[in-house]
């Protein structure tokens, strides 16, 4: 018997069985996951898009059937639906789930290996980022959402581009992760302090549910160890 | 100023102030002695009343509670040893309906062959040859005596002659007869076999049924013990219910592990089915639930296929008949052999979703990805063990109605001796309390009267003194002429 009629049959007799069950467990709240992710693809950071690639396989590994995942470039200005790299809504199957983790990991590398030969966009708008994730995030739906900022959190945006105004992050958990020390910052470190203080109360104050600076990239397991 | 500082006479000195307030105290503690002591005992008795009523309460409870664990007790037991005692009268019937009604064909069967053997036996007895009518020509030529003549002589040789042939003759038959003989014996040798095994069918029916019979007196006995309710019979018995708790136990946890281990089996391939994105609660997939679901459902399946094979008494299924009992075991029986497959299927969808999902991580943690191994037998042989797992589960599930039936019953009881002992603890803390209550009121009499202990030590002198002079103090009753001679 071919696999497909094995779970058609196995479908059909599990269904009878579990409905009754199920039905008076009706799901109101929403348990999914939904991750942003924008990749720093500005001056020398680009160089860390390895990294990135490697936060983006764990994501993968971690992200469960039901959840959505979108990568996202950081460039001049970042707010638009084409700075987003890749983008999957996961299947409930989980066979179907692994192909499209499989393809998923396939974008990303080819954007890995653009960016790493390419030279880095001229000024970085986080910003513009966060703006065009927290709205991808909304759409989705789900019940947790995380922006995850891989850059150095250090913003620099042309005379023309307009940020300066309060932005809505409501229910939305930020991770700046691998926030990488300037040259400025190791001359004066409050630089650094300051910079991420700004950034946390610019988030906070725009609704975030939470604000975290992750470095080592083995704490990204704690991050994401629970649901809900 | 506090209310201590204001109730001082002299603040800066608060021992005096104090002795001073004492001194003065006392008379009015004096007085008040009698209502005070009255108020102390009704306190007392207002907290130890009630305490003694709950105490006497709960010992009546707990009383009660092991007449009603010993009716259960007896109850339980002389089921079992009525169940136990129907058990080896059912072995009995079957042994005589199967043997004993037979043993008149068996009888004639015997019968039969030792008739045969008997023949056999008459026809291999020796029969002696007849005796030769020629012996007593012999004897008559034997007194012809040999004188030289050469026709007697010859005469006599021609006898000798003759003679040898007709003995070798008769040797000959005789050993032919006996041979015949031995053939005869040898031919009846598979009758005295038959004959012996009969016996010995026989025999062994009789100690079967001898057996069965001394089980049966036992329980008899046992029952007859149980019947007149002693406490002998009342310890063996919880003796029994706890050893019985504590194993049903034990086995019911083995059966909780397996229930675990094929929960782990399917419910990874439960997202397949029932959507791998679906929460009940942040750390709860529905294919979890679903999972369990299905595990909770072989086990019921396998509670009412012991319920109809008769191996449990769960329910009161007394009510319905032989024939719906029967379709209620076929159905059982068919939903567990489905479920069974399913976990089958499960089983082989599970190997296929952990096979991809290894060779997912292999390639995202940057490797190249796993070399499909020869598809030979060796390497399907988890997914053939997951099969028979996911195939055998859920059978071994079904027979935990057994022991779940044995922990509930001995549950009862112990649960029940548990809660007579908690409730005789409950009643001996709440008389203790009482007593300590009763006797801490005595404790605050006795510290009342140690306050006042000067005026006490008075009364007691003047008690004593009017005892030695009983005249004492009294008042003199004026005469009444002397009244008047006053008067004037």
């Amino acid at each position: 018997m071919s696999r497909c009629a094995t779970r058609k049959i196995a479908r059909f007799g599990v269904a009878l069985l579990v409905a009754g069950g199920l039905s008076a467990c009706g799901n109101q709240q929403d348990y999914h996951h939904s991750v942003y992710m924008l990749v720093d693809t500005s001056g020398t950071y680009s160089e860390q898009v390895g990294k990135a690639q490697n936060v983006v396989n764990y994501l993968l590994g971690t992200l469960q059937p039901g959840d959505s995942l979108a990568v996202a470039r950081v460039k001049s200005r970042s707010f638009s639906e084409k700075d987003i790299v890749a983008k999957v809504a996961l299947d409930t199957d989980p066979m179907q789930v692994t192909a499209q983790k499989k393809a998923f990991a396939e974008k990303i590398n080819q954007f890995a290996k653009s960016t790493g030969s390419a030279n880095g966009s001229r000024y970085t708008d986080i910003s513009g980022g966060v703006i065009q994730g927290a709205e991808f995030l909304r759409e989705t739906g789900a019940g947790r959402k995380t922006i995850i900022i891989f850059s150095d959190m250090q913003e620099e945006l042309d005379y023309k581009t307009v940020r300066d105004f309060p932005i809505k992050l409501d229910g939305i958990r930020i991770i700046a992760l691998n926030v990488t020390k300037l040259e400025t910052d190791n001359i004066d470190p409050r630089r650094y302090i300051d910079r991420l203080d700004w950034w946390e109360q610019r988030a906070l104050a725009a609704g975030a549910s939470e604000w975290k600076v992750v470095n080592d990239m083995e704490h990204l397991d704690r991050v994401f160890s629970t649901r809900g | 100023m506090s209310f201590t500082q204001a109730i001082l006479i002299w603040p800066e000195r608060p021992a005096l102030s104090f002795l001073v307030l004492f001194v003065i105290a006392v008379p009015f503690l004096y007085v008040a002695r009698d209502p005070v002591h009255a108020l102390i005992g009704k306190l007392v008795r207002t907290v130890t009343n009630p305490l003694r009523l709950i105490a006497r309460w709960l010992s009546g409870c707990a009383l009660r509670m092991r007449e009603r664990n010993r009716e259960v007790l007896f109850s339980l037991g002389s089921n079992e040893m009525r169940l136990s005692i129907e058990r080896e009268f059912e072995r009995v019937t079957t042994l005589v309906q199967r043997d004993l009604e037979g043993y008149p064909a068996l009888q004639r069967k015997l019968m039969d062959e030792i008739a045969v053997i008997e023949e056999d036996y008459r026809k291999s007895g020796e029969v002696p040859p007849p005796p030769p009518e020629w012996v007593k020509a012999v004897e008559g030529f034997a007194k012809i005596k040999n004188n030289g003549d050469g026709v007697v002589e010859r005469i006599l040789a021609d006898i000798r002659d003759s003679i040898e042939d007709i003995y070798k003759k008769i040797v000959a038959e005789y050993r032919g007869a006996y041979q015949e003989r031995h053939h005869i014996l040898k031919r009846s040798l598979p009758f005295w076999r038959t004959a012996n095994q009969t016996l010995l069918r026989v025999e062994r029916n009789i100690t079967g049924l001898h057996d069965s019979a001394a089980k049966i007196d036992a329980n008899v006995i046992k029952l007859q013990g149980i019947f007149g309710k002693s406490n002998k019979t009342e310890n063996v018995l919880t003796s029994s219910a706890s050893t019985q708790f504590f194993i049903s136990a034990l086995v019911m946890l083995i059966a909780a592990g397996g229930a675990y281990v094929n929960y782990k089996l399917i419910s990874l391939p439960m997202s397949a089915m029932v959507g791998g994105g679906d929460y009940i609660t942040a750390n709860l997939r529905a294919a979890e639930v679903a999972a369990l679901v299905i595990i909770l459902f072989e086990a019921l399946m396998g509670l009412f296929l012991m319920e109809t094979l008769r191996f449990t008494s769960l329910f009161p299924l007394g009510n319905i008949t032989e024939k719906m009992r029967g379709y209620l075991m076929w159905a059982s029986l068919i939903i567990l052999v489905v479920l069974a497959g399913v976990e089958v299927a499960l089983a082989v969808m599970r190997d296929a979703i952990v096979a991809a999902d290894v060779a997912l991580k292999q390639s995202l943690g940057g490797g190249e990805a796993a070399v499909a191994a020869e598809a030979g037998w060796v390497t399907r042989i988890p997914t053939f063990g997951q099969m028979i797992l996911g195939f055998t589960l859920p059978f071994a599930l079904a027979f935990v109605a057994i022991p779940l039936e044995y922990l509930i019953n001995s549950g009862r009881v112990v649960l029940g001796v548990l809660l007579v002992q908690l409730l005789r603890g409950a009643a001996f803390v709440t008389r203790l309390f009482a007593n300590l209550v009763r006797e801490a009121g005595k404790l605050a009499t006795g510290f009342y009267d140690i306050l006042i202990f000067v005026p006490l030590a008075i009364e007691r002198w003047v008690k004593r003194s009017r005892e030695q002079n009983p005249g004492a103090g009294k008042v003199r009753p004026v005469p009444t002429f002397e009244k008047q001679a006053a008067g004037r």
